[in-house]
């Protein structure tokens, strides 16, 4: 084992400075580089909606009229719901970190196609222009779900979000595209499918959802507009149509969309797990075949949003026991993580925090997830905020969470430097927290049966909704204090080093930051991913704890 | 134990018999997700103390979870899964099944409001009585877009669509008053969409509807008839046959039978689709959209029929289609003895 007790510089040449200029990140090809624009729209959007998060809930504070009408608020909850999901949970993990570190973990020098990989962020800012702008517009009312009969009857301007979604969509596929083609062309010599870092699977997976279900998506919306434009009588039964249909179509992408968002997020955990337990996972092959179990059972569940909907009783029942299946693959990665731990060395760092954080949350959001998928149970909970506390535990805790950790354990990697590791940590404990205090409240308002979506409520619902805003306005204090630091050590963080984690990732191969075609050298990956059990054949650098 | 429970969870009252079941699969998926969820969490905590860093670049020996140790993390939660499921669609389907002798109630959704219906008796809005200890069964329609009928402390939660009609029952236990909310976002005014059940017992209610209801409601007739049988009586009554025919001959209207989603021209030009708007409109409304080649000559029921009356006779024009499917003759398995 060698080890450099000096300290580490900052390579002369990387990715960030070897092109100067606007003009050379705007036209650049550089999937890091793309990588790295995306992030920078990704938190725009997810500073945008989370604003609108918290006026919700400021509004939710006391019954009646609080800081907006109740037009203002239909207009904001769709806001949020419309810019977290389409424009933030969506794409974020895959189009930041996916973009960034998959050739890396794979040893390519880029993804198979580096303009569409250009044309896909082009895409994606110009659906986010448009969604946005047409939002703040004239404002739409319709919630992200878009349900007819009720979009295509309101008289706000439904269409111009439609298409932004539409465009948004495009920029999807031509990133799912781009990745299975990767994967399936570009990995280095002797990697073979049962070699791959966890996090290339999930990422594999994910886009094998984007493909097969996004066009759906573009077809219902589509046929939304051409409803609302030219009233050809899909949805509408005034002409014939069946307002049920669209909620089969809208919910055969949808519901899987919730494993494009959290696939990735389980990769990402699986890589942090490993790197801070600096361990192998318990079971490499259950975290691959989970992976694709979610992937392909995710499209057979979609009816359990309709329970209540007067679907045929068999119907509900069959689609109750496949999402129990679902479940089971995350049950699987849930206790994989966990036994990974077992004779580890952990170090309790910041992204691993979240990683704790996730399992936790994960937990509970899959458990009540499995609640709401019993027939009976749901005939209580459908459409209250135990639906709301649930899929926010899944989505925000944990593809946000996951993010976090992403955010975290790759900053060096991206950016060369460290952030303070003692603030980080507080940080995630606050975070966390929040969280909880944020959307646990909400469970126990769904069991007593406020309906989402209520811009005013009755009075004994009160002291749960003012634990819920204590709970949001801490996390957006959290959010808070991550900018400043994070921000701070892009210039004045510590320099990392080529690998500041002691990680057996394969991304940690090349400089910190890389360089622009990733590796001096073509790489050689000597060992299994994720393998602790042997000293390491690249220099490390001596880190804290 | 079920009250404690209860208030832990802040599950309000149970006010009917679905109430009960649906708490009682509730509080079996809480607790064992409480226990496994500590049983994961404690396992973490003692694997955190216990396997915490010491050395930067200490090296672990490769582990990799026996088979027998996968089995058991799939089938143990798989078995819960599914036993959570069939317990819960037992429920399920018990709460779709009205009982044959429920008292049936008619349900409309409409930006913003509640109306409901009795076959025999008047309407009312926002306020729903019906009596203790029998089953009530709900036919819900909507006018405009979809609204979801709630009531908390009942369990019970059906949308209500329009162009549809959908079904749902419940029994109420004891007299009260219980708030209804709808749950599927409707507009503008959504969260004020807000009704009552008031349950009186069955005395009382009977009291109640004779007040209301008059004579026909005295006489209790036709309570349970299904709706098409109903159908056919108030068109009787209301002297539809004298111009509509149900076998399809043409007579001083347009007849009834395969009228239903029926293209037909106007007398004005262009066509319209016999939908459920179009046959209520008629109703209401007759010489708005005249079918060609009639006179118009059918006077208005505005006022006449009430809520339930319409929807009835829905339901009978509906019922008559061009011609029926007729199902082949089940086939009986056969059994045959053998030897002996």
């Amino acid at each position: 084992m060698s080890f450099e007790a000096a300290e580490p510089a900052m390579p002369r040449e990387h990715y960030l400075n070897a092109q100067r200029g606007a003009w050379s990140w705007l036209t650049t090809h550089d999937h890091k580089r793309i990588g790295v624009m995306f992030l920078g729209a990704l938190l725009c959007t997810f500073l945008l909606g989370g604003v609108f998060a918290l006026a919700l809930r400021l509004e939710l504070l006391t019954p009646g009229e609080t800081v907006m009408g109740r037009l203002a608020y239909n207009r904001s909850f769709t806001l949020h719901g419309v810019i977290m999901v389409w424009l933030f949970l969506i794409p974020s993990i895959p189009t930041s970190f996916g973009n960034f570190l998959l050739p890396l973990m794979i040893g390519a020098r880029d993804v198979a196609f580096p303009r569409l990989n250009l044309a896909s962020f082009y895409l994606f800012l110009l659906g986010a222009v448009m969604t946005v702008w047409a939002i703040l517009q004239g404002g739409v009312d319709t919630g992200w779900t878009f349900y007819t009969p009720y979009s295509t009857a309101t008289g706000t301007d439904v269409l111009p979000v439609l298409m932004g979604v539409f465009v948004v969509g495009f920029s999807t596929i031509l990133s799912g595209l781009n990745f299975i083609t990767t994967v399936h062309t570009m990995r280095a010599p002797g990697m073979g499918w049962m070699r791959m870092p966890i996090f290339v699977w999930t990422l594999y997976g994910t886009s094998i959802i984007q493909v097969l279900a996004t066009p759906v998506l573009g077809m219902v919306l589509l046929l939304v507009a051409l409803e609302r434009v030219a009233g050809v009588g899909l949805f509408d039964p005034a002409r014939g149509g069946d307002p049920l249909l669209y909620q089969h179509l809208f919910w055969f992408y949808s519901h899987p969309a919730v494993y494009i968002m959290i696939l990735p997020g389980m990769g990402v955990i699986s890589e942090s797990v490993s790197a801070f337990c600096r361990k192998n996972p318990s079971s490499y092959r259950v975290l691959v075949w989970s992976t694709v179990g979610i992937a392909f059972v995710g499209f057979l569940t979609w009816g359990h949003h309709m329970f209540v909907s007067g679907q045929s009783v068999l119907g509900s029942g069959t689609f109750s026991i496949l999402s129990m299946l679902v479940a089971i693959f995350t049950a699987l990665k849930i206790f994989t993580w966990t036994s990974t731990m077992y004779r580890g060395s952990i170090w309790m760092s910041a992204p691993f925090t979240y990683v704790l954080g996730f399992i936790f949350l994960l937990f509970f959001g899959g458990m009540s997830g499995v609640a709401v998928a019993v027939t009976s149970a749901d005939l209580h909970w459908h459409d209250t905020y135990f639906v709301v506390a649930h899929f926010h535990f899944i989505m925000v805790g944990a593809s946000l969470m996951a993010f976090l950790a992403a955010l975290h354990y790759w900053f060096p990697k991206m950016f060369g430097r460290c952030y303070p590791e003692g603030l980080g940590v507080g940080t995630a404990v606050l975070i966390i927290f929040g969280f909880i205090a944020t959307f646990l409240p909400q469970f126990l308002l769904g069991n007593m049966g406020m309906p989402r979506r209520y811009a005013d409520y009755p009075e004994h619902f009160q002291s749960l909704h003012v634990a819920s805003t204590a709970g949001a306005s801490l996390l957006g204090f959290g959010f808070l204090i991550i900018a400043a630091y994070l921000g701070w050590s892009l210039r004045h963080g510590r320099v990392a080093g080529r690998n500041p984690w002691g990680s057996r990732g394969y991304e940690w191969h090349s400089d910190s930051p890389p360089p622009e075609s990733n590796f001096h050298a073509p790489p050689d990956f000597p060992y299994r991913p994720h393998d602790y059990s042997r000293p390491d054949t690249q220099p490390e650098v001596g880190h804290a704890a | 134990m079920n009250d404690v429970l209860r208030s832990i969870l802040f599950l309000p009252e149970e006010g009917s018999t679905l109430a009960s079941r649906v708490d009682g699969i509730h509080f079996f998926i809480i607790l064992t997700t409480m226990v496994v969820g500590a049983g994961i969490g404690l396992t973490g905590f003692v694997f955190l103390l216990r396997y915490r860093r010491r050395y930067a670049h200490a090296l672990t020996e490769a582990f990799t979870a026996p088979m027998w140790l996968e089995v058991l993390f799939v089938t143990v939660p798989l078995s819960f899964f599914l036993l959570w499921g069939a317990l819960g669609y037992r429920d399920y389907v018990w709460s779709r099944a009205a009982p044959p002798d429920a008292l049936d109630v008619y349900v409309t959704g409409k930006q913003w409001m509640w109306k409901f219906a009795y076959p025999e008796g008047p309407g009312a809005v926002d306020v729903l009585h019906v009596p203790a200890g029998r089953p009530v069964r709900l036919l819900l329609t909507s006018r405009d877009v979809i609204h979801s009928f709630y009531v908390p402390a009942f369990r019970l939660k059906m949308d209500a669509i329009p162009g549809r009609y959908t079904e749902t029952w419940f029994e109420a236990i004891r007299p009260g008053r219980y708030p209804v909310l709808c749950a599927e976002f409707c507009g503008l005014n959504h969260s004020l969409m807000r009704a009552e059940v008031v349950v009186l017992s069955p005395a009382e209610f009977e009291a109640w509807r004779a007040e209301q209801g008059g004579d026909q409601v005295a006489s209790g007739a036709g309570l349970t008839e299904p709706l098409v049988a109903r159908g056919r009586l108030v068109a009787t009554r209301e002297g539809c046959f004298q111009c509509h025919t149900v076998d399809g001959t043409p007579h001083i209207g347009p007849t009834w039978r395969g009228l239903y989603l029926r293209e037909e021209p106007l007398d004005s030009g262009g066509t319209i689709r016999a939908d459920v708007a179009y046959l209520t409109e008629s109703m209401m409304e007759p010489q708005a959209k005249v079918v060609a080649g009639y006179a118009p000559v059918m006077p208005s029921f505005q006022g006449r029929l009430s809520a339930a009356d319409v929807a009835s006779l829905v339901e009978f024009i509906q019922s008559l289609r061009p011609e029926r499917p007729v199902p082949p003759a089940a086939r009986e398995p056969r059994y045959e003895l053998r030897g002996r």
